[in-house]
């Protein structure tokens, strides 16, 4: 048999969702955003409610997704997506307004607007992306960095005395009335990709069925600023990211889950 | 014993920060000045002079945090690149408002928006002409190399407490990530809360202990107050004017055509000076290193000795503005300036010289004026 | 006397610290000093450069259009680099992924196998070396002396071990250094 004898429709198992455009991704190989771009956009195109989808990029790694998600976007201020996505969604009340934000974006100087955007439950997607650290201006300290954890801005370790402690996000705005479904996700194996997927998918449609705000974290790597290898980073992320971040849902359908 | 380095501008500025006596530095990264925090971090200033340093949650965090310990009476410090200062611009204009010390230093990149890391001037109006709302100015310092960048932290810290005023280092992503040779002043001691009581006692809110207590506000809503601290804060202005103006003349003397630039473009304009006189030009070069206040009457002399000036900036022709209002239309004048990033050679500078003012100069009016852009 | 040099490749091949370095020495020696790196995304993985600027008098402009000096280590840099090198200035390059060497009759042009070199030395880590060396054979602007405290200063001190191989390679770099004949296309005689 031939090579090409293979290369034939029907023996396809995996394709490129079309709604990732064809440029070349600049994040680091092994970085989680590139997946979590993939599986938000193949969860658009299923809904097939692209025509109807309003994106909003964040300042971070991923302040180019308006270059890879072929949605329509804006690109916002550092931290203001929450904002921005309410101005969208309040006057085009009937599209799938959604943030993509990492944890420096959303969980350092758009608190604000963040827990007022979940306080009013507007009816838009957040996706979070957490790993614990501002990737794109060289690997600093963000607020979700763990105890002790060393960036470039806590040479010595995290010290919780002076900086504080990592922000559990995701339990912090599910206390807030306005917010309908917050879950945690990882996208490192197959399996949790499969999970993250499903959540994103809840998530969107709970913005068709107009139930407010939906929050999906997804603890994920940063290799480039852990400094590691991507495998060492997963493992790490596992090791010490999950026990901090525990994933699973936390609100589903208005109701804060019980945690054990 | 003053100590010999190679730094670059960004860490020289951090480190000048801690040898001038500063209390705290409050910031958040962004590039290109994120040296600024890790330099600091790095150094552990706690330790070797009790000087807090803190990564805010946000810009504006972050000078409002400048504000809290500028009142009661600290040194403070705080830095950041263009997008960031937008933030802090309401900040600013409450510290010149309610009259607080601070040091606010901008590593400039392009603009508007988040626009591109690379270095730029861009900012020059929103620095030179208030950028926050309401009646005020900073002053505001241009360091043109490494050791300026050293040397005008203690410089600005001077200012702010002599006035009692927001001063601003104006740099650019060029000068902080270049390395030079650096000469670091020697260490001045931080005064004791004792030394503050006493020197800052009059207005800071340091405890009322045996004095009259302290208010810090920008607010009056009655006209005639308002109209009074306005008053004041001109009359600041104006003593700055006189008093603390800045500035340097390179090869004046016997210029026939002016380079006016600041920062980084006035070292890329002082070659320009030399290959043009390599080439039988006579041109010299005006650097305003306090852009506000700025040189207008050194700038109103030169005008009656060259045949006109070139504003020399990486912007699309901001300063151009003042040194045209300075230069009261007796000779030509024109802007000159790559934006976006893009920096310019000393050879295009030459060039524009000689195509906009050496071939073509004219004195425009307001209503004749091309926009400037290359 | 001044003398402007880039030195631009790939980043991660030791461009900007082979620039440190060669500032770091010139300081030493009492002269004024400038290091200008490109920095930004371009960064990474893609070129990296650095213009650097030793002098007795002040330093103008650390922005240029044209250098005495390039060191070039890979073919993008060329591309770009060898019409900056003023006329009657010196162009060092490691040949290896040179796909087009350089045309220009009116300066001189040297050959720095470094890459091999280094692989041979079993560290890949001192190329940078290497061809700092070869181009301080050429144009001694820092004493050899200077350049080892500046590299003992710019190296972290778990990499104090190092120092030995490094000065290796800076020997080596100065004893393998060829001019390269742009007629003929290839290279002549020990520098
Ligand atoms: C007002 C403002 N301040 C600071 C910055 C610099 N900045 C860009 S991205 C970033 C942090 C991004 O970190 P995160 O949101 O965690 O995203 P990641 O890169 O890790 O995915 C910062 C501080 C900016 N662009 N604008
Ligand atoms: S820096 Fe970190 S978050 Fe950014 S692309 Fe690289 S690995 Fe991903
Ligand atoms: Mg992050």
């Amino acid at each position: 048999m031939e090579v090409l004898d293979i290369i034939r429709p029907e023996n396809q198992v995996f394709c490129k969702t079309g709604l990732m455009t064809d440029a070349t991704l600049t994040y680091c190989p092994g970085c989680g955003h590139g997946t979590a771009h993939n599986i938000t956009m193949e969860v658009i195109d299923e809904m097939g409610v692209v025509e109807d989808t309003i994106g909003v990029a964040p300042v971070g790694c991923s302040v180019f997704a308006y270059d890879f998600m072929a949605v329509d976007m804006t690109q916002a201020a550092h931290g203001r997506a929450p904002a921005v996505a309410t101005g969208i969604a309040r006057t085009w009340p009937d599209k799938y307004v959604f943030t993509y934000q990492g944890d420096g974006d959303l969980a350092a100087i758009g608190t604000a607007e963040t827990i007022h955007c979940c306080n009013r439950g507007e009816n838009i997607v957040i996706i979070f992306v957490n790993n614990g650290i501002y990737g794109m201006t060289g690997g600093q300290m963000a607020p979700t960095t763990l105890p002790g954890m060393k960036t470039s801005t806590s040479p010595y370790g995290r010290e919780i005395e002076t900086m504080g402690s990592p922000i559990k996000m995701s339990e912090l705005i599910a206390n807030l009335p306005g917010t309908y479904y917050v879950t945690r996700q990882s996208v490192h194996t197959h399996k949790h990709v499969r999970k993250a997927k499903k959540a994103i998918r809840k998530a969107f449609e709970n913005t068709r069925l107009k139930k407010g705000l939906s929050f999906v974290e997804i603890v994920s790597n940063c290799n480039s600023g852990w400094k590691m290898t991507p495998n060492e980073s997963n493992i790490w992320m596992e090791e010490h990211m999950f026990p901090y971040y525990p994933l699973g849902d936390i609100k589903v359908n208005g109701k804060l889950k019980q945690v054990a | 014993m003053s100590e010999l380095r190679l730094m670059k501008g960004n860490e020289a500025l951090a480190e000048a920060a801690i040898r001038a006596g500063a209390d705290a530095y409050f910031g958040y990264p962004i590039t290109p000045q994120s040296e600024v925090i890790e330099y600091l971090m790095d150094q552990r200033p706690e330790k070797r002079t009790g000087m807090v340093v803190l990564q805010a949650e946000s810009e504006i965090a972050a000078i409002n945090m400048v504000y809290g310990a500028a009142s009661s009476g600290k040194r403070v410090m705080t830095s950041s690149s263009s997008p960031g200062i937008s933030l802090k611009m309401e900040g600013i204009s409450y510290l010149a408002g309610a009259e607080l010390p601070a040091v606010i230093v901008n590593v400039v990149r392009g603009g508007p928006g988040l626009g591109t890391i690379q270095p730029s001037q861009a900012d020059y109006n929103q620095a030179v002409k208030g950028g926050g709302h309401g009646d005020y100015r900073m002053y505001v310092l241009a360091p043109a190399s490494v050791q300026e960048m050293s040397d005008f932290v203690s410089d600005a810290f001077d200012i702010a407490f002599k006035y009692r005023t927001p001063v601003m280092i104006l740099s650019d992503g060029l000068i902080g990530q270049m390395m030079e040779k650096v000469v670091l002043k020697d260490e001045r001691k931080r005064l004791t809360d004792a030394e503050i009581d006493e020197k800052y006692g009059s207005w800071a809110t340091t405890g009322r202990k045996g004095r009259e207590r302290n208010i810090i506000t920008s607010l009056y809503l009655e006209a005639e107050r308002m109209e009074q601290r306005v008053r004041k804060l001109m009359n600041k202005y104006q003593r700055m004017e006189e008093e603390d103006l800045r500035y340097e003349m390179i090869h004046c003397d016997d210029a026939e055509y002016l380079f006016v630039a600041y920062g980084s473009s006035a070292r890329i304009a002082q070659k320009a000076v030399e290959l043009g006189r390599e080439k039988g030009i006579k041109v010299g070069l005006l650097r305003p290193i306090t852009l506000f206040p700025f040189p207008k009457k050194q700038l109103f002399e030169l005008a009656d000795q060259v045949k006109g000036v070139l504003s020399v900036e990486m912007n699309a022709g901001q300063m151009v503005d003042d040194v045209r209002l300075a230069v009261e239309h007796k000779v030509p004048v024109e802007h000159f300036g790559r934006t976006g990033g893009i920096i310019h050679t000393p050879e295009e500078i030459l060039e524009a010289l000689e195509q906009k003012i050496v071939k073509d100069g004219s004195i425009r009016h307001h209503t004749t004026r091309e926009p400037s852009l290359l | 006397m001044t003398q402007e040099i880039i030195i631009a490749g790939f980043g991660g091949q030791g461009v900007l610290s082979m620039g440190k370095i060669l500032a770091y020495a010139g300081m030493l020696q009492g002269e004024e000093v400038c290091w200008m790196p490109s920095y930004g995304p371009e960064m990474r993985g893609g070129t990296a450069n650095v213009t650097v600027i030793l002098s007795d008098d002040r330093i103008s402009s650390p922005y240029l259009k044209v250098y005495d000096t390039a060191i070039i280590l890979n073919q993008q840099s060329m591309d770009k680099f060898e019409s900056a090198v003023k006329p009657g200035g010196v162009l060092v390059y490691d040949p290896n992924g040179i796909t087009h060497h350089p045309t220009r009759s009116d300066i001189d042009i040297y050959q720095v196998d470094g890459y091999r070199l280094a692989s041979e030395m079993g560290n890949k880590k001192v190329f940078n070396m290497i061809l700092l060396g070869g181009f301080l054979k050429i144009k001694p602007v820092v004493k050899i002396e200077n350049v080892l405290k500046g590299l003992k200063e710019s190296l972290p001190e778990r990499y104090h071990h190092l120092l030995p191989l490094n000065e290796e390679a800076i020997n080596k770099g100065m004893q393998s250094i060829f001019a390269y004949d742009v007629e003929k296309q290839l290279v002549l005689e020990h520098a």
